[in-house]
C-alpha cells in the first residue's frame, strides 16, 4: 500500500478478495490510468473493467494494464455494466468491491476515505459524496438542481442525510454484492440502489471526496436529458419502496 | 358541459389506468422508460375528465364548432401514434441486440470448441489416436 500514514483504518483489507468494477464506455485514454492508480494504491486489488460496448481500443488499453476486461456486445447503460461487475464479484467470490469509473473521475488515492467505513463494519455500502462538507465541485445548472431534488427526495424515504445520489465512488461488503448482483437498477442506478440498500436492512453512509474533471471522454448528460431522467429516477424511487425484495442469486 | 356522472366514470377511469400501469412498474413487467407516455396519458385524461369545460374550450381555439368531442379523437391519434412509433424504434434496437447477440454467440461457441479441441487432442494423444477412426 502507499500510505503508511492510513494503513491502521485498512489492515484488515489484506486479509480480503477485493475487487475495483471499473465501467467504462469510450474511455481509451484514461482507463489505463485509472488501472495503474488503483494498483499503485493496493496491488492486491483484482480489476475487472467493464467495457460498455465502446466503439474505440477501452478493452485492449484496459487489458494492457493487466485487468481482467467484460466486453459487452452493446450499450446497456451504467447501471446493467456494473451490475455486470457485480455479477462477476458474486460468482468469483470476491468479499470487497470498490467502484471507480473509468472516465478518471474518481481518484483512486481517496479510495482509504470510501474503504474505511466498510472495513471497520460500521456500514455494508460508504459513498464518496462530492458534496459532504466542503469541496469543490462545478457541474451544470439544471445537474445541480437534479442532484439537489434526488437528495431531499432520497434522504426523506431512508431517513437518513444524503447528499451526492449520484456518485458511482463507492466500497461495497459481500452483503451488498450479493444484493446488487441479484438486482441493480438502470440509468442513475445510484439513486434507487441507495433506497434499495435501506429497505433491505443494508447500513450506507457518505464520506466526503474530492472529484476530478473528467480526464477524458464526453459527459453523457445534457439538460434536457437530466429533466427525462430526474422524472423517471422520482417515479422509480417512488415505486421501489413498495417493491418486494430481491431474492439473493444461489 | 359534460355531465356529472360522465366526469366521474371519465375520472375513474383514468386513475384507474394509472394505478394498472404504477402495479405493472411494482411487479417488474414493465420498465418505468416505457411507462412514463402511459402515466402521461393518464394525467391528460384526468385533466380533461376533471376539467368539465376543457375539451369545449380546446375545441374553440382551434376553430372546431361543429363537434367539439373531436378534439378529443385529435389528441387520442395523436397519443397512439408517437406511442406506436416509439415501439417501433425500441424494436428495431432490439433486433438490431439481437442479431449481435446471436453472433457473438457464434463466435464464442467457435473459439471454446477450438479450445477443447486443442485440449482434446493433447490430452487424448497417449492413448491412441481418434476414438473411433480406427
Amino acid at each position: 500500500m502507499a500510505e503508511p500514514t492510513a494503513l491502521a483504518p485498512l489492515a484488515p483489507l489484506a486479509s480480503l478478495r477485493r475487487l475495483a468494477i471499473v465501467p467504462a464506455f469510450n474511455e481509451e485514454r484514461s482507463v489505463g490510468d485509472v488501472i495503474a492508480e488503483i494498483h499503485a494504491f493496493d496491488p492486491g486489488f483484482d480489476v475487472v473493467v467493464i467495457d460498455d460496448g465502446s466503439r474505440d481500443r477501452t478493452s485492449a488499453a484496459a487489458r494492457a494494464k493487466g485487468a481482467h476486461v467484460l466486453t459487452l456486445p452493446f450499450n446497456l447503460g451504467i447501471g446493467g455494466a456494473v451490475q455486470t461487475g457485480f455479477l462477476f464479484a458474486w460468482e468469483q467470490g470476491y468479499e470487497l468491491v470498490v467502484r471507480c469509473d473509468g472516465d478518471g473521475q474518481h481518484d483512486p488515492a481517496q479510495l482509504p476515505l470510501v474503504l474505511a467505513p466498510v472495513l471497520a463494519g460500521e456500514v455494508d455500502v460508504c459513498v464518496g459524496s462530492r458534496f459532504v462538507g466542503e469541496g469543490g465541485y462545478r457541474s451544470s445548472r439544471a445537474r445541480r438542481v437534479g442532484i439537489r431534488v434526488l437528495a431531499w427526495s432520497v434522504s426523506r424515504i431512508v431517513g437518513q442525510r444524503v447528499t451526492d445520489t449520484t456518485s458511482g465512488f463507492q466500497a461495497l461488503n459481500r452483503s451488498a454484492i450479493c444484493l446488487f448482483a441479484a438486482d441493480y437498477p438502470h440509468d442513475y442506478p445510484e439513486v434507487e440502489a441507495t433506497v434499495m440498500l435501506h429497505k433491505h436492512g443494508l447500513r450506507s453512509c457518505e464520506v466526503h471526496v474530492t472529484m476530478r474533471e473528467r480526464q477524458a471522454g464526453v459527459s453523457s448528460i445534457t439538460t434536457l436529458r437530466s429533466i427525462y431522467y430526474m422524472v423517471k429516477v422520482l417515479l422509480s424511487i417512488g415505486i421501489a419502496i413498495f417493491r418486494r425484495n430481491a431474492v439473493p442469486l444461489p | 358541459m359534460t355531465p356529472v356522472a360522465i366526469t366521474i366514470a371519465a375520472a375513474v377511469a383514468s386513475i384507474g389506468l394509472m394505478a394498472v400501469v404504477l402495479e405493472l412498474i411494482r411487479s417488474r413487467r414493465l420498465r418505468e422508460r416505457y411507462a412514463l407516455l402511459w402515466l402521461l396519458a393518464g394525467v391528460v385524461l384526468l385533466v380533461f375528465s376533471s376539467w368539465r369545460d376543457g375539451v369545449n374550450t380546446i375545441a374553440s381555439w382551434v376553430g372546431i364548432r361543429t363537434y367539439p368531442p373531436a378534439v378529443l379523437f385529435a389528441i387520442a391519434a395523436l397519443f397512439f401514434f408517437a406511442v406506436l412509433l416509439h415501439y417501433a424504434t425500441v424494436i428495431s434496437r432490439l433486433s438490431d441486440e439481437n442479431i449481435t447477440l446471436a453472433q457473438k454467440l457464434a463466435l464464442l461457441e467457435s473459439r471454446v470448441s477450438e479450445v477443447e479441441d486443442d485440449a482434446g487432442r493433447s490430452a487424448a494423444r497417449p492413448a491412441g489416436d481418434g476414438d473411433f477412426a480406427a
